[in-house]
């Protein structure tokens, strides 16, 4: 019995995602240095920081984007712990269109622009293998309602539509083959601010609905406020704080975080 | 007469080697594109360069060539072509698809079945069937190395959404042998099922995208479709005119000013060895009167 329990419990505590000692460097100047952080299931971790600060570069890298030069990122994979950095590329890009989802700043570098509304959100199905239309149209309009997008814009291209729209759009793309893990780079950046509001509320349902577990890089402490469960601060590529999210805003302990919480740095 | 200016077949006998390597290992990985270093040819890129100069590695003096365009021996580029092998090549040729040992084709499969020992050369304008949707080449190939295909079905499910069906008519993406996605070229896709299993050895060559690709003979070729959106390999809902073919392409033709039209066998050879056996459509006259 109390065995049992301990294995149960062991099993539910197996970190999603296991960062240690992630370093990139672009020639001699360090994009970021000696991460390392462990991310559980269901867990949103915010990334906050200056600008040049590193964040960009490690989601990247964690993403698989970019190799890393240093460091391991382990995936808890449904055949168990892999090192992502490691592992074949075709391992890693079919990872990357199933298990994971990437949601860019600019919905451009994440949408076909030249493709229907529909189409952006059927393509992550069609890659992994759906071949009936009618099922793909489906599961396209209902995503569409999902991010607030109404059904008659399925045909329309992303080009008809506005900032907010086309960025809900590529939410609805990406999340639409139900990853574990997505990663976020300033979802909410370059929106003016009432868009952005709705956008972020759009967010914490999705996020709360599907259990789903997020990195998001951010400029905003709003948007981690609201959005992240714990908190990673950094500064000239190395993290200097991390911890729950209402304890670092709360009761900074490093310098740099104080001054980034009194607003006294314009991040 | 060989024009004694040029090599055999105008390419120089290392070049030809060069080339002949690239559609072995076409042949090798079926569907695969094999990047070749393309030469001028004294014609445009339109004319098909690419697979001229196929057509002239592969070339022996024991060779008869017919040279097809839209299916038709007589039209000009067709004509040119056949022409510039002659001179270079000085081979016999033919307009009889089963006297042919080597056929060049833009846009058409014969109609008669083709038979072993018979290469099909084809003209390709663009050989990426992933362009349409990504631009980037270094993206595309990484695809096509990890059979990342979910976009060629992106395509096709715009073209649903768009027409209510596949409105893709002409090269139409196939997958080879359950591995690599194929631009058969500017075929109709009426053409496409002859792809498959086919006698046959079929060479695709782009000249100013430099590349050549191949399905040896019985290559199992499948075009992609949707399961509530099956293939249709569609044509005109007639027969033809002159021959009363109901199975092959057909050619609409314009016969006056007061809109009258007539359809037509595209495959010239085909219609004529019909109406020669004696089929004749309503427009049709017995082959007797019109030599
Ligand atoms: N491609 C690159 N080549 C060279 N240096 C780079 C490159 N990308 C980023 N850097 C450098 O690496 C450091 C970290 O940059 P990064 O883009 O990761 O920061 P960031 O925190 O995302 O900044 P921002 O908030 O402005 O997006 C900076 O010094 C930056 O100049
Ligand atoms: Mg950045
Ligand atoms: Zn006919």
């Amino acid at each position: 019995m109390g065995m049992l329990n301990l294995n149960l419990t062991a099993e539910t505590d197996q970190p999603l995602l296991s960062v240690q000692g992630l370093t990139k460097r672009y020639g001699a100047r360090i994009g970021c240095a000696d991460v390392s952080f462990d991310l559980f299931p269901g867990e949103v971790l915010g990334i906050v920081g200056e600008s040049g600060s590193g964040k960009s570069t490690l989601l990247s890298c964690l993403a698989g984007h970019m190799p890393p030069d240093q460091g391991s990122v382990i995936f808890q994979t449904a055949q168990g712990p892999r090192d992502t950095v490691t592992m074949a590329e075709a391992d890693r890009r079919r990872m990357a269109r199933t298990d994971w989802a990437f949601v860019h700043q600019n919905p451009r570098d994440g949408l076909r622009m030249g493709v229907s509304a529909g189409g952006n959100v059927g393509e992550r199905l069609m890659a992994i293998g759906a071949r009936h239309y009618g099922d793909i149209r489906d599961k396209a309009i209902d995503w569409l309602g999902r991010v607030e997008i109404a059904a008659d814009r399925i045909d329309d291209r992303p080009r008809a539509f506005s900032g907010g729209m086309q960025q809900r759009l590529q939410i609805a793309r990406n999340l639409v083959t139900g990853p574990r893990l997505v990663f976020m780079d300033e979802p909410t950046g370059g929106l003016d601010v009432s868009v952005q509001a709705r956008l972020l509320d759009l967010l914490r349902g999705l996020v709360r609905d599907m259990g789903l577990s997020a990195i998001i890089v951010t400029h905003d402490l709003a948007v981690v406020r609201l959005l992240a469960d714990r908190l990673m601060v950094m500064k000239s590529g190395h993290v200097v704080e991390q911890g729950l999210t209402d304890q670092v805003l709360d009761d900074p302990q490093h310098a740099y975080t104080q001054l980034l919480v009194s607003s006294v740095l314009q991040v | 007469m060989t024009d004694q200016a040029y090599n055999f077949a105008y390419l120089d006998e290392q070049t030809k080697r060069m080339i002949r390597r690239a559609i072995l290992k076409g042949i090798a990985v079926p569907g695969y594109q094999v990047p070749f270093a393309s030469r001028e040819m004294p014609m445009p890129y339109g004319w098909g360069t690419g697979g001229v100069q196929v057509t002239a590695a592969c070339l022996t003096p024991e060779d008869t060539l017919k040279v097809i365009d839209q299916g038709a021996d007589d039209t000009t580029n067709a004509v040119s072509i056949r022409k510039f092998f002659q001179r270079t090549a000085g081979v016999a040729v033919t307009e009889a698809t089963a006297e042919a040992s080597i056929i060049q084709t833009r846009h058409r499969i014969p109609e008669a079945t083709l038979t072993e020992g018979q290469i099909l050369v084809y003209q390709v304008p663009i050989p990426e069937p992933l362009r349409f949707l990504e631009p980037r080449e270094t993206e595309t190939r990484k695809m096509h190395e990890l059979e990342e295909y979910g976009l060629m079905h992106v395509k096709l499910y715009e073209d649903i959404a768009r027409h209510g069906t596949i409105a893709t008519a002409y090269a139409y993406p196939v997958k080879v042998e359950g591995r690599y996605v194929m631009d058969p070229s500017p075929i109709p896709k009426f053409d496409n099922p002859k792809l498959s299993n086919s006698a046959a050895i079929q060479l695709f060559g782009a000249g100013r995208e430099q590349r050549i690709y191949a399905l040896p003979p019985y290559t199992h070729v499948v075009s992609l479709d949707f399961d509530d959106h099956p293939f249709v390999p569609s044509k005109a809902p007639h027969d033809c005119d002159l021959c009363a073919a109901s199975d092959s392409y057909l050619d609409e033709v314009i016969t006056d000013d007061q809109g009258g039209r007539m359809f037509v066998c595209s495959d010239t050879d085909f219609c004529r060895t019909r109406r020669e056996a004696g089929h004749l459509g309503p427009l049709g006259v017995p082959m007797q009167e019109t030599v």
